[in-house]
């Protein structure tokens, strides 16, 4: 075993040991090690099985239906653009486009440098004031797609400049 | 010992006065979900700056939504003399105007203000109960909303909080507040419109040692975030309800079931249940009696068919939150096997008023058989969005027209979407319609969790219900192939639709998939889906039919970007 893979395992662990509720189910271990890595890898998998006392067939089959469980580790960032209704109705798909244009990507997905990672969300919450994206979790609202551009643009700066979020 | 409830309440009492009408600056910021979307973290950040640097005693406190999101962030500052001010649009620029003028030198800021709170009164500076979204309100369970701190209990207790509990522990037996749950004819917010206290009665009914209450709080409809609302606003008032709703029933454990990574509403419930454990108003022998009943929060991933309250009870066991068969029901045999009652936040955080100011008082409000509030979420195309709490009864067009004044920029209204993606819509001629379970549902939209989302005329309803119905596809579970493939063959004739591609027969094709889907579907998802497309058919069929036929868009929208995420669940 290498000495990477045993610290993730480690994490993963400590992540496992230190769940709030005292309802623990493969659910509740495979959220408290997203959280941790932001990812399931065949590792945590294993990890949670044991952990729960079932197999990793059980742990891939409710890791693979709910879908904020990914697979591949992330990128260093994390932007979220709303395509719920609301956002939708306010201009969503305009800026969910400018965002595309400016990581380069298709789709959802993570940049070629592994620098950003893109998801679409079903509703932040935030419809009051759609349409809504999130950057590493923190909520913007009322963006349009010059807006939407700009915070990604500057999000790939920091990352090239070594500003405060580059590696 | 027990600790004295009358003391704590006294004590609370003394220091909510020494908070709000007091000898220091009160600064109450909002930072729920709409809140922080607006900049709110940006604007504490501002304030807290400019309290350290002139070392004024103040005290800053984070609370929760007051309703109107459209103008956050909103700062409400209280200070010894002088009227209580809100701010609205609060940018970090203007926050050092607001400390110099009115937080030092008691002068409030009119350019700024949205409105004055309470009895004070401004020259120059309108009440805010005046303002058109304040004006119309009946606010029961979201009374608290805004004004008090979610994570200080004591704030809570000051303001009538535990005073239910309090009451029901010494005065009634679990049979009498179950009977004013009863009589005060509330019927659950969740979307199905059950009366709580016939469900409460299931439960009670059921003869094991172990049974269970669980709070809806998924909240996956897009347009819906007033149960969130509520945990980042109040969470006490679902905790009180929810001890309420053990005591009646006799259960053992509450779960309050959320949707993972909304941090604001998680860690404000979590700290809610932490503090009541504390003063001993959960756990063993609450505030002194023979009741025991304890609380836990229960996460889930993204599933929107995770609120299906079958689906929910494999979601707390870990599972994938597919529906179950009914029979038997959860009052029978329902999370871990055993005997489970499931209602929404909105429905549980009434019960304390219910209890403490009588059914007679609950039924008085809204309608004969829709008694209460609707607690809405206005957004889209609306001038004044946010969330509001107004009685039954009150009109469509009066909650777009006074309500939320109107659409933006002089635009006309087109349609209202409510009930959430398995709800309908409303074309804006036909708004005379009641706030009221049974009248909405006649017309084929539906209260659901209350959530309106209003487009104009530039929008194109075939357009809309291809998001709709999108947003079903990618959350059907996948058990039964009538509403697993029937979701995907309507989303792949109104994405042609909205291509201008659609072929002569779609709308027919649709209307049969949709039949197979309520007839052969286990669960409301696929029981309800079709709901979106027919609906829009009932108000918009020639739109409908102009795409297909003339290949246009009279919004001139379509065909327009279309973006969305691999349907399939893996
Ligand atoms: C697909 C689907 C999703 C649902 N999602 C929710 C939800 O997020 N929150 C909720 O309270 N009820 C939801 N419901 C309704 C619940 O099944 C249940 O009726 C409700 O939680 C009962 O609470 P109430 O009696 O207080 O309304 C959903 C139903 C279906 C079919
Ligand atoms: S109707 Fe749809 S969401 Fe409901 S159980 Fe069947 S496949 Fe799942
Ligand atoms: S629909 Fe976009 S935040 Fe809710």
């Amino acid at each position: 075993m290498t000495s990477t893979a045993e610290s993730l395992r480690q994490r993963v662990n400590r992540a496992l040991n230190s769940q709030k509720p005292k309802t623990i189910t493969v659910l509740s271990c495979l959220l408290a090690v997203e959280d941790e890595l932001g990812y399931i890898p065949q590792e945590a998998a294993e990890e949670v099985a044991r952990f729960t006392d079932s197999t990793i067939n059980d742990v891939w089959g409710v890791a693979s239906f709910y879908t904020n469980f990914q697979f591949q580790p992330p990128g260093r960032h994390r932007v979220e653009v709303c395509w719920g209704p609301t956002c939708h109705v306010l201009g969503a798909m305009d800026a969910i486009g400018e965002v595309l244009k400016s990581l380069d990507l298709s789709g959802e997905g993570t940049t070629d440098d592994g620098a950003i990672s893109l998801r679409y969300n079903t509703c932040l919450g935030a419809c009051a004031n759609g349409p809504v994206m999130s950057v590493d979790h923190h909520l913007i609202g009322r963006i349009t797609p010059e807006r939407a551009a700009q915070i990604v643009g500057e999000l790939k700066e920091r990352q090239t400049v070594g500003g405060p979020g580059a590696p | 010992m027990p600790p004295n409830f009358e003391d704590l309440r006294a004590l609370s009492i003394r220091r909510w006065q020494g908070l709000s009408q007091g000898d220091k600056p009160w600064i109450r910021v909002g930072t729920a979900l709409c809140g922080k979307a607006a900049g709110a973290d940006r604007v504490i950040a501002a304030l807290t700056s400019e309290l350290e640097q002139r070392n004024v005693g103040a005290t800053i406190s984070e609370v929760g939504c007051l309703g109107p999101c459209y103008a956050e962030p909103l700062v409400d500052v209280v200070t010894p003399r002088g009227p209580r001010v809100v701010y609205g649009g609060v940018t970090p620029e203007q926050v050092p105007e607001i400390f110099d003028s009115h937080i030092v030198n008691g002068k409030p800021v009119a350019a700024y203000a949205l409105g004055t709170l309470g009895d004070d009164r401004s020259d120059d500076i309108p009440r805010l109960a005046d303002h058109p979204m304040m004006k119309a309100q009946h606010r029961i369970a979201l009374r608290n909303a805004g004004h008090v701190d979610p994570c200080d209990i004591r704030q809570y207790i000051a303001n009538d909080g535990y005073a239910a509990l309090y009451r029901a522990l010494t005065e009634m037996t679990p049979d009498q507040v179950r009977e004013e749950v009863s009589k005060s004819g509330l019927r659950g917010r969740g979307g199905a419109a059950f009366p709580t206290g016939t469900k409460w009665n299931f439960l009670a009914g059921a003869k094991d040692p172990v049974k269970y209450i669980l709070v809806n709080c998924e909240e996956g409809d897009p347009g819906a975030f007033n149960d969130k609302g509520i945990l980042e606003s109040d969470p006490h008032s679902l905790i009180e309800g929810v001890i309420l709703a053990g005591y009646a029933t006799g259960a053992t454990m509450g779960y309050v079931f959320i949707r993972h990574g909304h941090d604001g509403p998680i860690d404000r419930t979590w700290c809610a249940i932490d503090q009541a454990r504390e003063l001993g108003i959960l756990g063993q022998n609450i505030l002194g009696s023979s009741f025991s009943f304890d609380i836990e929060v229960a996460l889930t991933g993204d599933s929107y068919v995770a609120g299906e309250e079958t689906a929910l009870m494999e979601s707390i066991e870990g599972k994938r939150a597919m529906p179950r068969y009914r029979p038997p029901f959860p009052a029978q045999v329902g999370l871990f096997g055993k005997p489970s009652n499931i209602n929404n936040v909105k429905t549980l955080a009434y019960v304390p008023q219910i209890v403490l100011r009588g059914s007679d008082w609950f039924a008085g409000i809204g309608r004969e058989r829709s008694t209460g509030t609707a607690i809405l979420c206005l957004s889209g195309d609306l001038t004044y969005t946010g969330m509001a709490e107004v009685p039954m009864g009150m009109t469509l067009r009066q909650v777009v027209d006074d309500l939320a004044g109107g659409v933006p920029g002089g635009k006309k209204l087109k349609l209202l979407q409510t009930g959430g993606p398995l709800g309908g819509v409303l074309s804006s001629d036909d708004l005379d319609i009641p706030l009221d379970f049974d009248a909405m549902a006649q017309t084929g939209a539906i209260m659901g969790s209350g959530g309106i989302i209003a487009a104009s005329e530039e929008s194109c309803v075939v357009d809309l219900t291809r998001v709709l119905i999108a947003f079903c596809q990618y959350e059907s579970c996948g058990k039964c192939f009538p509403c697993r493939t029937g979701m995907t063959h309507l989303l792949e004739v109104l994405e042609r639709i909205c291509r201008l591609e659609g072929r002569s027969g779609d709308l027919e094709l649709m209307r049969t998939v949709g039949q197979n889907m309520q007839a052969g579907s286990l669960c409301g998802h696929g029981q309800l889906g079709f709901n979106p497309v027919s609906s829009a058919l009932r108000y918009f069929r020639e739109e409908f039919e102009q795409h297909l036929r003339d290949k246009t868009c009279a919004a001139g929208k379509c065909p327009s970007p279309w973006y969305s995420p691999d349907g399939a669940r893996r």
